[in-house]
């Protein structure tokens, strides 16, 4: 493990917005800890690289305790939502700052800032001053800059939350890339779920100052340990009691878990599905037709059509299940 | 049509301050230069230039700069630290130290000057040091007076600067030392700047300390004017320092105006760090400055407590009387009472013009005349209040205007003194209203005056209450002009205390001590009261 965290809280005012947090990250791996607004991500970020002190817990960096150490001698690099990039310097002297700081030679600086740019896709960038940069292009500088001297690790608080959607997809990619040809070790927060998908390898859930939920992402999603973790990942339903009996039956006779959450696809329209229910509404997105079904025996669940299919409400219509679009929940919803 | 009608609306709301500033300034300084430029009714340009040939003048200019460059690089020096602790670290009693530190600044210039020489002279606590009289004590002055311009723009710039940026340094491995080198000073320079140059000001045409401190050794262009004018009658020369002063001065005011950048809006409003045991150093240094701050005024308070070697009240009494051998010609409580009274008229006539000419100013739009229009109301800054004070009594004593023995003559020199002033403390906050909340209320139906009873006075009216706080106590304060205009038997309390400090006899002193001290108290409660209210910041501060 690269970097461990162990019985980590954070207090302010007394409060614990950081609860008990234990976490472990192998080198070359990208952790993403996702988490509503709130939740004491950014403080547990700010935690590791040693701008806030812990109320208690350790923070250890190849075993060695850091509690002793300051931000400026972690040889991390920490790269914010809006990119705090130097206004009064430019691209270039942003992304040799830290370089100059290690006294690099001139020669040195000059290639390794080229190296970075183009590795950031921003080359040629060199004399641009930030404020005359997109979105975008701030965030890759700063990007660059947070890479220029091969962090021990790397810290992003919410990296491209300021873009926009399609931006944000473009760059998450490019994000994941990046991280991976530079080899280095990230934590990335988030309370963008795809943002974490796209761009990390193990994931952490947490929720007001306390993880819930650790592990790979695959994992992370299939298993989601209870119903709020399930609806914060993107599952569209969860169903305990009755239903969730009713449902288990269905799927798994054999099983005993007491809840479990549904994907929106998890009922599709299908003419030989086992299946029946009335369609209570219908709604076409760009790419399928969004459905809220009362399916006999079960009651209203969210589903989904192709959008060739012509639904109306009030229709009967008969749907299929998915089981692999379900997760049965080991704890309560 | 409707564009046209605004146009004419605008012109005729312009008028009336720039006829004020016509009539009560530009003409009265004309008449001073003027007379100084053509004596006997010849125009002679040559003689004003002999007049800056003189070594006298070479020495006042050379004293002029260099105590206005010591003062500036002082007020750094203790206002920087000062700024970081007060406005960048949280502990209890933060706000009390915030509001002490802006004391010296409204204090009048004369009652620092008293407080000053009381604390250095030979039986003062700080005597040993023989620092009376001396160039330091009044460089020491001028930085106590800006401390606070420091502490304030500054401390503004650093309370907005996102501290994420600094942490992403050091995040990227650069030391604390680093940190500030690389990061933040190069984002507060604008701060640092703007402040330097307000300070720089401030310092040059600096007149009561100089009055009161610099004897017959030291003068810088402000006093000499004022010496040339009423000691020597040299009104040549002293219109040739005016000229000159006014050119630099307006050129500082520009090179300001340049770099003055306001400071960026607040982020989300964090919470800032308790300090730790690493703010030491800065947390000293800022203890120090505030030592430097209030040592001044204790020893002040102190004088006035004791008459010889005895403490009471004895001097606070004698404000009732005219002092030893009748040194005033009215008791100290009745010019305290015109000092109110004229005051109040003065802030009443600068909050008027200055809030039209702020509305004026901020409108969105106007290009180059809105930004002359503005430039034209900084002027009362860059002219010697007592150039102004001279003026007013060469042209304002007969047809077409005899104000001589009117009793609105020192307010309306005031109001001339704090106009630039009110202006800067109004026409940043109509200028941070985001026009579209305008344009929505119009879209809502709301007529131009709805518009500006809805929108622009529920976001103004506390920098509004601010400005008036603020031209009330620079009109209390004011000593320049109204040395001139003020009548003997009518005088206000600074011209009282200025008188009292320069008889002899220790009743007088104690009795300029105790005025000093009504004067100082009087003004900081007022502006405490408007720090209370304040929504930005005041003024050029
Ligand atoms: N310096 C501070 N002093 C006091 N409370 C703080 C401080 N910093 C953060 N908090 C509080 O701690 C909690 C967690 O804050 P944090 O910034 O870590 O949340 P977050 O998960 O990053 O949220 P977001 O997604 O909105 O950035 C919040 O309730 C916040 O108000
Ligand atoms: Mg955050």
């Amino acid at each position: 493990m690269a970097l461990r965290v162990e019985g980590l809280s954070v207090r302010f005012e007394g409060t614990a917005v950081v609860d008990d947090v234990d976490l472990g990250l192998a080198a070359g791996s990208v952790l993403a800890v996702l988490g509503p607004s709130g939740c004491g991500k950014s403080t547990l970020l700010r935690t590791i690289a040693g701008l806030e002190r812990p109320a208690a817990g350790r923070v250890l960096l190849e075993g060695r305790d850091l509690a002793r150490v300051p931000t400026h001698r972690r040889g991390f690099a920490l790269m914010f939502q809006d990119g705090q990039l130097f206004e009064h310097l430019d691209v270039a002297g942003n992304v040799g700052y830290p370089l100059r700081l290690r006294r690099r030679g001139r020669q040195e600086r000059r290639r390794r800032v080229a190296e970075l740019l183009d590795l950031v896709g921003l080359g040629g960038y060199d004399a641009r001053l930030p404020t005359t940069l997109s979105g975008g292009e701030r965030q890759r500088v700063a990007l660059a800059r947070a890479l220029a001297v091969e962090p021990r690790l790397l810290l992003l608080d919410e990296p491209l939350s300021a873009l926009d959607r399609g931006l944000r997809e473009r760059l998450a990619a490019d994000l994941h890339d990046i991280l991976r040809a530079a080899g280095v070790t990230a934590v990335l927060v988030t309370h963008d779920q795809e943002e974490a998908f796209a761009v990390a390898d193990t994931m952490a859930v947490m929720r007001e100052g306390r993880l819930v939920q650790q592990g790979s992402l695959a994992d992370v999603w299939a298993h989601p340990v209870d119903g709020w973790t399930a609806r914060f990942l993107g599952y569209a339903e969860v169903l305990d009691g009755d239903r969730a009996r009713t449902f288990r039956r269905l799927v798994a006779p054999d099983a005993s878990w007491e809840a479990v959450a549904l994907r929106r696809s998890a009922l599709r329209l299908d003419p030989r599905g086992s299946l029946e229910a009335t369609v209570e509404e219908a709604r076409l997105t760009p790419e399928l037709v969004r459905l809220r079904l009362d399916v006999d025996g079960l009651g209203v669940l969210p589903g989904v059509a192709s959008p060739a299919a012509v639904v109306r409400a009030g229709e009967r219509v008969r749907v299929s299940l998915d089981p692999a679009r379900t997760a049965p929940l080991p704890g309560p919803a | 049509m409707a564009r046209h009608r605004h146009a004419v609306a605008t012109a005729l709301l312009a008028a009336l301050p720039l006829a004020a500033l016509a009539l009560f300034f530009v003409y009265p300084v004309a008449g001073m230069v003027g007379r100084g430029f053509v004596p006997d009714g010849r125009f002679e340009p040559g003689a004003v230039l002999e007049v800056l040939a003189r070594p006298r003048v070479h020495r006042v200019l050379w004293f002029t700069l260099w105590s206005a460059a010591a003062g500036t690089l002082l007020s750094l020096v203790l206002g920087l630290p000062t700024a970081y602790a007060l406005h960048r670290l949280r502990f209890p009693g933060r706000d009390l130290l915030r509001a002490v530190v802006v004391v010296p600044f409204v204090l009048p210039t004369v009652v620092v000057g008293v407080a000053f020489r009381q604390l250095i002279a030979p039986s003062g606590p700080l005597g040993g040091l023989g620092l009376d009289g001396s160039a330091v004590a009044i460089v020491a002055a001028l930085a106590f007076f800006n401390v606070s311009v420091v502490v304030r723009t500054v401390g503004t710039f650093w309370e907005s600067m996102d501290p994420r940026r600094e942490e992403a340094a050091a995040a990227l491995g650069a030391t604390p030392w680093q940190v500030l080198r690389t990061v933040t000073l190069p984002a507060l320079r604008p701060g640092i700047v703007s402040a330097a140059s307000v300070v720089f000001l401030f310092c040059s045409t600096a007149f009561g300390v100089v009055l009161t401190m610099g004897g017959l050794r030291y003068a810088n262009v402000e006093t000499e004017i004022y010496l040339l004018t009423t000691q020597e009658l040299d009104l040549t020369a002293a219109a040739a320092l005016s000229v000159l002063q006014l050119l630099v001065v307006t050129g500082l005011l520009v090179l300001a105006a340049r770099v003055r950048r306001s400071p960026p809006a607040a982020r989300t409003a964090r919470l800032l760090p308790r300090p730790r045991w690493t703010h030491a150093p800065v947390l000293l240094w800022t203890a120090l400055t505030l030592v430097l701050l209030l040592a001044p005024l204790a020893s002040l308070v102190a004088a006035s407590l004791r008459r010889g070697e005895d403490w009471g009240l004895e001097n606070y009494r004698a404000l009732a009387t005219t002092g030893a051998d009748n040194a005033l010609l009215v008791p100290v409580t009745e010019a305290l009472v015109t000092s109110l009274e004229v005051a109040l008229v003065a802030a009443s006539l600068a909050l008027l013009l200055g809030t039209v000419v702020a509305y004026l100013v901020s409108r969105p739009g106007g290009g180059r005349p809105r930004q002359l229009l503005d430039g034209v109301f900084m002027l009362p800054l860059g002219v010697s209040a007592v150039t102004v004070g001279f003026g007013f009594l060469v042209t304002l004593d007969r047809p077409p205007l005899d104000l001589r023995s009117s009793s609105l003559l020192v307010p309306v020199a005031q109001a001339m003194v704090a106009l630039p002033l009110v202006v800067r403390t109004v026409a940043p906050v109509l200028r941070s209203v985001d026009d579209r909340q305008r344009q929505a209320a119009a879209s809502l139906g709301a007529g131009p005056l709805r518009v500006l009873a809805t929108v622009d006075v529920p976001a103004a009216w506390r920098a509004l209450l601010a400005a008036a706080g603020f031209g009330f106590a620079v009109s209390l304060g004011e000593f320049g002009a109204t040395s001139f205009l003020a009548r003997d038997d009518d005088p206000t309390l600074p011209v009282v205390i200025y008188r009292l400090i320069g008889r002899p006899g220790a009743e007088n002193f104690g009795m300029a001590m105790a005025a000093s001290v009504v004067l100082a108290a009087t003004t900081t409660a007022v502006m405490l009261a408007v720090q209370r209210l304040r929504g930005g910041s005041v003024g050029v501060l």
